[in-house]
């Protein structure tokens, strides 16, 4: 069973925060298939948010094929997020951190190197998503 | 479907002062509604009228399709915790749970039990011997135990510690899920409002200035930062709520349901807090020019 928190004034809506939270708990095996999400009720109550927005997150879950809900005992997770990704992992990271040497050579702080990331994976998502 | 709080050109006045003036809202049952302002917009005027402890100066209230407080099957519909979640300090928390047997025809007694057990309440003890997160939960347990269908709470939490205020907020989240009780609830915190409201309605200089559930509302307002602008050529269809020029940049924020495809904006979500903020200033900005146009202006 995982458990579910809220961060407020991060800009990301509740419900969004629990899905990515499953999603996150799936891609590190903290999650199988066939293991139980914790009731609406539950979550309501441990995290202190709206009944809804547990319903939300559920249902999109259940739109990305992810979990199930089995009528008067709860959802279930029917999917996984591919462990083939996870191989990939690696090579990603090798290749992100020359990147990330590249941007320090030229002279790039931190700050600068975030914003850039954020900036240029932000407009790619909504050149997908448009 | 009948609404939670429906009102029509709503007014009351205190002698001269105006409380409330033309208020006209529909609120949707279903929901955990976040009604927020500043000190004196209203608020409290707001919900006094919606269960019945006062009564309007003009135009109509209904509350989930009755007349507030009109008889006792109304009383029974409607769960009421005022500001400072009153208790008797003398009554013992069994003396409580007792009185709200007697006084209510659909009391839960095993719901009302096991709240107190939940909250590990002693029974025997005053009311006046509890601490102030202690004694909003038995308010809120005798509130819920009366198995209402709209539970209407003023400022629940103003005067709770962080920890007290999150288990309330707890268990208050517990019964919405358990009941399918409405809420309606103000509040001055958003930080809480964001996490269990749904709903919100802005209350400023004793008008309503917003109001929709939380999604839409965010859904449709936007940030904009981009080259300075003439302020008088919008979209027809954008509502600009806020604006604001320095010699170089236009800062907008607007409501709009189409999206902003002018490249040269730079185009920002807003958060709940942003629209209470802006909400709440048109309010204030409104009283600064007396009288002139009410509500958002809407481009030309």
């Amino acid at each position: 069973m995982i458990e579910f928190r809220l961060q407020t004034h991060s800009g990301v809506a509740p419900y969004l925060q629990l899905v990515h939270q499953v999603r996150q708990a799936l891609r590190l095996g903290l999650l199988h298939e066939g293991d139980q999400l914790p009731t609406v009720k539950d979550v309501a109550s441990a995290v202190a948010v709206n009944p809804n927005t547990v319903l939300k997150a559920y249902r999109e879950l259940e739109s990305q094929g992810l979990v199930s809900p089995r009528p008067g005992r709860g959802t279930f997770v029917t999917g996984t997020l591919s462990d083939a990704s996870l191989v990939e992992h690696n090579r990603l990271r090798r290749d992100l951190e020359r990147w990330l040497a590249k941007a320090r050579l030229a002279g790039l702080d931190e700050e600068s190197i975030e914003a850039l990331f954020v900036n240029t994976f932000r407009s790619g998502s909504q050149a997908e998503s448009a | 479907m009948t609404a939670a709080i429906e009102t029509a050109a709503l007014v009351k006045r205190y002698g001269k002062k105006t409380a409330l003036s033309d208020c006209t809202l529909s609120i949707p049952t279903g929901h955990v509604v976040g009604l927020v302002g500043p000190n004196g917009a209203g608020k409290t005027t707001l919900l006094q009228l919606a269960v019945g402890l006062l009564q309007p100066t003009a135009g109509q209230i209904d509350v989930l399709g009755h007349k507030p407080a009109e008889d006792p099957a109304q009383l029974a519909r409607v769960g009421f915790v005022a500001q400072d979640t009153p208790t008797l300090s003398t009554l013992s928390v069994a003396d409580h749970l007792r009185m709200g047997a007697k006084l209510n025809p659909g009391w839960d007694a095993y719901l009302a039990g096991q709240r107190i057990e939940e909250l590990e309440l002693d029974p025997d003890q005053r009311a006046g011997q509890l601490s102030g997160g202690q004694r909003a939960q038995l308010a809120l347990t005798l509130a819920m135990a009366k198995r209402p269908e709209l539970i209407v709470l003023d400022e629940p939490v103003a005067s709770l510690d962080p920890l007290a205020r999150r288990k309330f907020l707890q268990s208050l989240m517990a019964s919405v899920a358990e009941q399918q009780v409405s809420v309606v609830m103000s509040s001055h915190l958003v930080a809480d409002l964001e996490r269990v409201c749904d709903y919100l309605v802005v209350l400023a200089d004793s008008q309503v200035q917003l109001s929709g559930t939380v999604d839409d509302l965010l859904a449709t307002h936007h940030l904009l930062t981009g080259p300075r602008r003439e302020p008088t050529r919008w979209p027809s269809d954008w509502l600009v709520i806020e604006e604001r020029h320095t010699e170089r940049q236009t800062t907008l924020l607007i409501r709009s349901s189409a999206p902003i495809l002018d490249p040269a904006w730079a185009v920002e979500t807003v958060s709940m807090e942003d629209l209470v903020l802006a909400y709440m200033g048109l309010g204030a900005s409104q009283h600064r020019r007396d009288g002139d146009l009410p509500g958002p202006r809407r481009a030309s």
